[in-house]
C-alpha cells in the first residue's frame, strides 16, 4: 500500500482515477470543474479530450466502455454541464455500460441556494443511474471512486454519477489508494445455482427444436468462448438481440442473426416453433417479443441473468438462473459434457433452419429513383472490412440495416443505443471505441438526421487525430419516422424531410476532416477505400433513396410471425 | 392482498428519496410508509405497506434489492409478525356527541390527548384494521382531521 500522501482533493481525484487504471476521460470544463482541470494539466498517465458539447463526452465513455469492457469516464461542469450529461447517462443505464460520470458541484454551503450553474444532478439523475455520490468531504474521494468504479463495472454494469463540490476538490486530505469496499448491500450473485443448471443442461439435452436467444449480458460478461463451445456442443442455433451482435459469430452455419422487430424470417420462427428458449442475458424486451403472450408459444424458457429483477419480469421461465452468463454457459457445457446424446436429436430442426434461411434471406432490389441503396453501402463496407471493424451507429433505419447487413463476428464489435434509441450517440461513441482499439477500423453508420445532432464532435476527431470514417446514409429524411408514417399513418410524412441540409462534404472540409460525396453504386468501394485508407477523420455522404424500408418488420406489439416484407422472395444477401 | 415490507438501508443522505423515487418510477403505489433508525445507529429501517395484488411483490422487491444502499428486506406475513401504527384523529364533540366519542376512546384504548369546547383529540395506537374501526365508529361524529404514521412491523420469535 502506498504511504498517505498529503494532497488536494482535486490531485486526489487524478490519483484515484489512475488508480483505477482509468487512461482516458472525456470532458469539458468549466467554473466549478477549473480545480480538477488544474490538476489534470500535471497527470502523467490520465489522457483528457476536450469534446465539443458534454453530450459527446458521455457517448464517447460510453463507447470507449462498449468497445473496450473497461470503465468510460467522462467529467462536466455543474448546472447546464451536468445536465447536458443525462441523455448519456440514460443511455448508459438502458444498454447497462460501464460508465463513471464525474460532475462539478458548486460550493458545498452554497448548495440549495439556486446559485450560478447549479443543479441537483444527483436528484435529476436518480431514475437513470446504478448509483450516484453526493461527496461530503475530501476525505472520502478515494473510497467513493473506488467504489464507483466497483459498482459500475460488476454485476450488471451501468453508471455511476459522483458529483463533488468544489470546495471538496480544493480540500487536502491524507491520500491512499482505496482497495477495499464495504457496501453491506451490493452483492451480485455471479455463479448460477447448480440445481438449475442441472436443470438447464437436462433441458437442453432432452430438446428437439432448441434455440439460444442471447441477450447483452452475453457481451457484458465476456462469455463468447462458452457460448460458442455450448452451441456447438448441442448443435443449438443462435438468434441474437442487437444488444448481442457479435456474441456469437454471424460467419457460423449456427447463427440465425437477429431476432425481433426487424430480425431475420429465420431467428423469428425459429423462436416460435422452438420448444426450449436458452435465453442467456436477454431481457424479453417489447421490441424482440412483439406481443408477449404469442412469443414463443410452444417453448419451454430457461433465463439466465445476472439481475435477478429481469427474471420473471416480462416472462416467467420455467427454469430461471440467476448468474452471470460466462459462468452458467461454462456450468451447462460442463454438466452436458457428462450426458449422452444424440445428433439425430435436432437433425430435422437443423434442416428447417437451414432451409428457411436459405428460403428467406435478407434480401433488397436497387431503388427505382436511381439512388443508391443503403442496404449495398452497408454490405460494402462488410465486404471492404471483411467483417472486422467496429461499427457504431446512430438510431433509426440506418442502425437496422447496420445490424442486417454487416456481419458481426466478435464481440463489442457493434456499438449502438439499444434500450435508450439515442440519435446523435454514433460520431462521438466511434470517437470512445477508436481511442479504445486504435488497432481496429472503426465505422460509424449514420443518419442525415442523428448526424446534425452531435456533428459537432468531428472537431474533437480532427484534434486528437482520431480517424473514424462516418458514413451518412442521407436520404433527407428522418427515415424511420418516415417508415412508420409510410406503413401506419397514410404517407402523411409530417416533419420527417429534412428540407435544408448542410454540404456534409464541405461540412467535413471546414471541420479540418476528409470529406465526400457518393451517388453512384460504383463509387461506394473506392470512396470507402480511401477514407479507411486516409488516416484521418472522414465522412462519406452517401446519397440514399428514402422510398427504402427496413424489412422484415414486425408491427410494434404484433406476433413476431406476423412480419412484413418477410415473404420469401428469393433474393440474394450479397 | 396487503403486503409489509421491513427494509434495512444504509443510513445515509438520499436513501429514502432512492426508495421512494424507485416507487414512482416503476410505478409502484404506497400505501403507507414509515422510517426511522434501527437498532444500528449506521442502518435504518423502512416499513412499507404496498398492495400486492396490484404489484407482483417480487418484482418491487427485486428492484429494492438493486439498490445500492438498500442492506435487506424481508416481507413480513401477518402470522408471523406483529405490527402498529399510531393514529391522531380530531373529532367534534359537543353533548351527546362528546359522551360518545368518550366511550368509544375507552373501548379502543384511546387516550385523549387534547380537548377544547368543540372538540376532542385522540390518540391511539394498534394494528391497521383496528384503526380503521376506529374511525368507522368515529365518522358519524364527524372527524375534523386525521394523521397517521403508517404501519411499522417486526417479525416474531428470532425478530
Amino acid at each position: 500500500m502506498t504511504p498517505d500522501k498529503r494532497m488536494k482533493g482535486s490531485q486526489a481525484l487524478v490519483a484515484a482515477l489512475e488508480h483505477e487504471g482509468c487512461e482516458v476521460l472525456f470532458g469539458y470544463p468549466g467554473g466549478v470543474a477549473i480545480p480538477f482541470y488544474d490538476a489534470l494539466y500535471d497527470a502523467k498517465n490520465l489522457r483528457h479530450v476536450l469534446v465539443r458539447h458534454e453530450q459527446g463526452a458521455a457517448h464517447a465513455a460510453d463507447g470507449y466502455a462498449r468497445a473496450t469492457g473497461r470503465v468510460g469516464v467522462c467529467t462536466a461542469t455543474s448546472g447546464p454541464g451536468a445536465t447536458n450529461l443525462v441523455t448519456g447517462i440514460a443511455t448508459a443505464y438502458l444498454d447497462s455500460t460501464p460508465l463513471v460520470a464525474i460532475t462539478w458541484q458548486v460550493r458545498s454551503d452554497l448548495i440549495g441556494t439556486d446559485a450560478f450553474q447549479e443543479a441537483d444532478i444527483t436528484g435529476i439523475t436518480l431514475p437513470i443511474v446504478k448509483h450516484s455520490y453526493l461527496v461530503k468531504s475530501s476525505a472520502e474521494l478515494p473510497r467513493v471512486v473506488h467504489e464507483a468504479f466497483h459498482i459500475a463495472s460488476t454485476g450488471r454494469p451501468g453508471p455511476v454519477v459522483i458529483d463533488i463540490p468544489v470546495d471538496i476538490a480544493l480540500g487536502e486530505l491524507a491520500y491512499r489508494d482505496a482497495d477495499s469496499i464495504d457496501l453491506p448491500g451490493y452483492r451480485p450473485t455471479f455463479k448460477g445455482h447448480i440445481k438449475q443448471i442441472r436443470a438447464a443442461a437436462k433441458a437442453i439435452n432432452e430438446a428437439q427444436r432448441p434455440v439460444l436467444y442471447l441477450g447483452g449480458g452475453a457481451i457484458a460478461s465476456e462469455a463468447a468462448p462458452e457460448i460458442l463451445r455450448l452451441a456447438e456442443l448441442r448443435r443449438v442455433p443462435v438468434a441474437t438481440t442487437l444488444m448481442a451482435l457479435g456474441a456469437f459469430p454471424e460467419t457460423h452455419e449456427l447463427s440465425m442473426g437477429m431476432l425481433g422487430m426487424h430480425g431475420t424470417v429465420t431467428a423469428n420462427y425459429a423462436v416460435h416453433e422452438c420448444d426450449l428458449l436458452i435465453n442467456l442475458g436477454a431481457r424479453f424486451d417489447d421490441r424482440v417479443t412483439g406481443k408477449l403472450k404469442a412469443f414463443a408459444p410452444h417453448a419451454r424458457i430457461i433465463h439466465a441473468d445476472v439481475d435477478p429483477a429481469e427474471i420473471g419480469k416480462n416472462v416467467t421461465p420455467l427454469i430461471p438462473i440467476v448468474g452471470d452468463v460466462k459462468q452458467v454457459a461454462a456450468g451447462l457445457v460442463k454438466e452436458l459434457e457428462g450426458m449422452e446424446w444424440a445428433p439425430e436429436r435436432t437433425a430435422e430442426w437443423l434442416a428447417r433452419i437451414a432451409a428457411r434461411k436459405d428460403e428467406f434471406p435478407l434480401h433488397y432490389e436497387d431503388p427505382k429513383d436511381g439512388k443508391l441503396a443503403p442496404q449495398r453501402v452497408v454490405q460494402e463496407i462488410d465486404r471492404i472490412t471483411g467483417h472486422d471493424a467496429i461499427i457504431c451507429t446512430d438510431v433509426g433505419q440506418h442502425q437496422m440495416w447496420a445490424t442486417q447487413y454487416y456481419t458481426y463476428a466478435y464481440p463489442r464489435q457493434f456499438v449502438s443505443s439499444g434500450g435508450l434509441g439515442t440519435m446523435g450517440f454514433g460520431l462521438p461513441a466511434s470517437i470512445g471505441a477508436k481511442i479504445g482499439r486504435p488497432e481496429k477500423t472503426v465505422i460509424d453508420i449514420s443518419g442525415d438526421g442523428g448526424f446534425q445532432m452531435t456533428m459537432q464532435e468531428l472537431a474533437t476527431a480532427v484534434n486528437y487525430d482520431v480517424p473514424v470514417v462516418v458514413c451518412i446514409l442521407n436520404n433527407g429524411y428522418l427515415g424511420m419516422v418516415r417508415q412508420w408514417q409510410d406503413l401506419f399513418w397514410n404517407k402523411r410524412y409530417s416533419f420527417t424531410c429534412i428540407e435544408v441540409q448542410p454540404d456534409f462534404k464541405l461540412l467535413a472540409e471546414a471541420f479540418g476532416a476528409v470529406g465526400m460525396t457518393v451517388t453512384e453504386k460504383d463509387e461506394i468501394e473506392p470512396a470507402l477505400r480511401e477514407a479507411i485508407a486516409c488516416g484521418r477523420p472522414a465522412v462519406i455522404d452517401f446519397r440514399t433513396s428514402a422510398a427504402e424500408n427496413v424489412y422484415p418488420m414486425v408491427p410494434a406489439g404484433q406476433e413476431i410471425t406476423e412480419m412484413i416484407g418477410g415473404q420469401g422472395r428469393k433474393g440474394r444477401k450479397s | 392482498m396487503k403486503h409489509t415490507l421491513s427494509i434495512l438501508v444504509e443510513n445515509k443522505p438520499g436513501v429514502l428519496t432512492r426508495v421512494a423515487g424507485l416507487f414512482a418510477r416503476r410505478a409502484f403505489n404506497i400505501e403507507s410508509l414509515a422510517v426511522g433508525l434501527s437498532e444500528d445507529p449506521r442502518l435504518s429501517r423502512i416499513t412499507i405497506v404496498i398492495d400486492g395484488d396490484e404489484h407482483p411483490v417480487d418484482q418491487v422487491t427485486k428492484q429494492l434489492h438493486k439498490l445500492i444502499n438498500v442492506v435487506k428486506i424481508r416481507d413480513l406475513e401477518p402470522d408471523n409478525s406483529v405490527s402498529a401504527e399510531l393514529l391522531l384523529v380530531r373529532v367534534a364533540g359537543e353533548g351527546d356527541k362528546r359522551t360518545e366519542a368518550l366511550q368509544i376512546a375507552e373501548i379502543f384504548k384511546a387516550k385523549i390527548v387534547d380537548v377544547d369546547r368543540r372538540a376532542i383529540t385522540l390518540r391511539v395506537v394498534g394494528a391497521n384494521d383496528k384503526l380503521e374501526a376506529l374511525l368507522e365508529l368515529l365518522q358519524p361524529l364527524g372527524i375534523l382531521e386525521v394523521v397517521r404514521t403508517g404501519t411499522i412491523a417486526m417479525g416474531r420469535g428470532r425478530g
